[in-house]
């Protein structure tokens, strides 16, 4: 069996995309790192004492301070002359990272620590049973924005988190996805090699939350970076160097909606055609803003 | 070495630059600014190897020293009312994570109505946070109590946070002829830090685990077990400074003129020197009357307090803090302590001062004398009856 870092025997769901982002993520920067987690689905399922999933130092405290408490860890390894000794990953999920942790996030970006920060976005709060965040998407039926007869579920569009990074002059900025785990892997990499902070935002699909097949959480996610929904691109210094390009012929964003139960109002309700439209639509800005096609 | 005439803040800044901190993190509110001020102008100029974080909040600075402590580090942080209350979620990881923070809480009133005066409100309302908490009389014993809390919070037996409680202004912002500590004593006093377990690749630990109904009792059972045995170190370590320093505050606690005292009134903080000051008056009157100074509002030496006040008459308790719809916080504390004992005195409980309302002689000499006015439920003191309205 192959040594992960990031061990089996956690309590996640099936298919959960957050656990797999997290081997992928730990996997991929090795031993030497000390990692932070906000509270959330990763810390609550891989730390149920007196077992861990976590094969390197972990630390946990509360769900808005994963950046903070990484910006102590960073500090404390550079006035003991420590720092060769690990590299800092905080991380969170969307909302420990996108709602409650923002302001956390955004002294850590300022001060410039040398963090690299991972953001498993999964688009709502799943922990506490599938309620919006900030980076919950359009038309999403979540437990507090739920579909009803006068509505069509979340009204807002995900706040962008990397410009909100990368207006901070944060060096090395990047989408990524589950689906295609060795860019995520040559991504985390790389960000490690950078001094000062780094932000990745990995997509990572909840089975539970989005009513989707288990079995097919990777293909759900590839569905949203093929269409265009979940652009996956590399920003250096504020500019973009890399995308992934989306499928040719351009997929419908149809097909990555109706294989999830969170976007099944679109399909069953009169005027459903018109909000997919408006799905559709945020996909191509996407495509076009970051040069997907 | 002579003594230098300085502002409090700036004596706890260089008590707190005697203990050799590695990370150092606040973010200012008024009255704690001076002293954080002056470690950042140590920082700048080369006097104290730490790092200082300018964090974006209170929240974050708690954060920050307890991912500090648990990478093994020395940790200071400082703040006051809002900050204390902004950061309280943290300071309760700090003490369930047995991190050995030390922060100087300068007390200040709560919000609402905004208020940056002195009064107890702010530490008072996180007692349960499970941090040791020392409130200093003076000046002096502002900056001697940061030494002896870090030997505290980093005691093997203790892996406690404590706050070093002293008066927002009164202290923080008088100026006092104080003894400074020099380095070499201090270092021969407080040795470097050992952790026993931290953050590192070498030995990769879960910090922070989540615990359910099964073990979650137990750790907490632990916290508080802890809490109340520091109490035997806090003396220790008071004596033991008092040895090497030939200046001593109290253990637990101090008391002053209690011997064969009818009266004992029981406070903490800087009131403490205002109250001796109306004993020496009412002695020369002939009045037989004391005060208890509590020194460790937590753990709260029970035993102690009431092996003082049992011989008393009468006590008074006055409380720069209280509990609405309850009453005074150090009052119930001690009424709580007597409860079941014989003899018990009779015991009376005073709101004073808050929000920086005037506390002077006359007005401990008037608590005095106007006691029994005072009946089962706390008195709020000079109240002023135009403003309160029918």
């Amino acid at each position: 069996m192959e040594k992960h870092l990031f061990l089996a025997g956690h309590t996640a769901c099936y298919g959960c995309g957050e656990a797999l982002g997290a081997r992928l993520v730990v996997d991929a920067a090795g031993p030497d790192i000390i990692t932070t987690d906000a509270t959330g689905c990763l810390e609550v399922f891989t730390t149920r004492w007196p077992q861990s999933a976590w094969g390197v130092p972990f630390i946990h405290s509360l769900f808005e301070n994963s950046a903070a408490i990484a910006s102590g860890v960073e500090a404390a390894l550079k006035a003991l002359g420590r720092q060769a000794e690990a590299k800092v990953i905080a991380q969170g999920g969307d909302g420990g990272t996108a709602d409650i942790g923002l302001q956390a996030l955004s002294g850590m970006f300022e001060r410039g620590h040398d963090i690299l920060y991972v953001c498993y976005d999964n688009e709502a709060y799943m922990n506490t049973g599938v309620q919006r965040s900030g980076l919950t998407p359009y038309d999403s039926d979540t437990r507090t924005s739920p579909a009803g007869k006068v509505s069509w579920g979340n009204r807002f569009l995900k706040k962008d988190m990397p410009a909100i990074a990368a207006a901070h002059g944060v060096p090395y900025i990047a989408t990524a996805t589950v689906a295609y785990p060795k860019d995520l892997e040559a991504k985390v990499k790389k960000a490690l090699k950078i001094t000062g902070p780094k932000y990745v935002q990995v997509h990572v699909p909840c089975p539970l939350g989005w009513k989707s097949d288990p079995a097919l959480t990777v293909k759900v996610a590839k569905l949203a970076a093929d269409t265009g929904l979940y652009p996956i691109f590399e920003m250096e210094n504020g500019v973009i160097t890399k995308v992934r390009k989306i499928s040719k012929p351009q997929k419908p964003v149809a097909e990555y909606l109706k294989i999830q139960g969170r976007f099944a109002h679109l399909f069953k309700k009169t005027g459903g055609e018109e909000e997919i439209k408006k799905i559709q639509e945020i996909a191509d800005a996407n495509i076009k803003r970051y040069g997907l096609a | 070495m002579p003594k230098t005439f300085m502002e409090g803040s700036g004596a706890v800044a260089e008590a707190v630059r005697a203990c050799r901190p590695n990370v150092i993190a606040a973010y200012p509110i008024t009255p704690q600014t001076h002293i954080t001020e002056e470690l950042s102008r140590m920082v700048a100029n080369g006097l104290i190897k730490a790092e200082y974080v300018t964090v974006e909040s209170e929240h974050s600075a708690a954060s920050v020293v307890l991912g500090a402590s648990a990478t093994g580090a020395r940790t200071y942080t400082a703040s006051s009312s809002q900050g204390i209350i902004y950061m309280a979620e943290v300071l309760f990881c700090i003490s369930g994570m047995r991190l050995p923070v030390v922060l100087t809480c300068a007390n200040r009133a709560l919000s609402a109505p905004i208020n940056i005066w002195n009064d107890q409100q702010d530490s008072i309302s996180v007692r349960d946070a499970g941090w040791v908490q020392l409130y200093a009389e003076d000046v002096q014993e502002a900056c001697d109590m940061h030494l002896q809390a870090y030997r505290i919070a980093e005691h093997p037996e203790v892996m406690l946070p404590v706050m070093v409680c002293m008066d927002g202004f009164v202290l923080t912002h008088a100026y006092e002829p104080v003894d400074l500590i020099e380095q070499a004593e201090a270092d021969a006093f407080l040795p470097p830090y050992q952790p026993q377990y931290y953050l590192t690749p070498k030995n990769p630990l879960t910090f922070g685990a989540m615990l359910g109904p099964e073990s979650y009792m137990e750790v907490r059972y632990q916290l508080d077990k802890a809490l109340r045995d520091s109490a035997k170190i806090i003396e220790e370590v008071a004596l033991e400074f008092q040895k090497k320093f030939g200046r001593f505050q109290g253990t637990l606690i101090d008391t002053y003129q209690v011997e064969g005292a009818e009266i004992v009134l029981v406070a903490m903080g800087s009131v403490v020197s205002t109250i001796k000051e109306a004993i020496d008056t009412l002695r020369k009157e002939g009045e037989k009357v004391g005060v208890l100074k509590v020194r460790s509002f937590r753990p709260f030496p029970k035993e102690e307090i009431c092996e003082v006040l049992g011989g008393a008459k009468e006590v008074l308790v006055l409380d720069r803090a209280f509990s609405p719809g309850s009453g005074g916080v150090l009052t119930n504390e001690v009424r709580a302590a007597f409860c079941g004992r014989k003899p018990t005195p009779q015991i009376r409980g005073h709101i004073i001062g808050l929000g920086g309302r005037e506390i002077n002689v006359e007005t401990i000499i008037g608590i005095i004398k106007n006691r029994a006015e005072v009946g089962r439920e706390d008195k709020f003191v000079d109240l002023k009856e135009a403003l309160i309205g029918g």
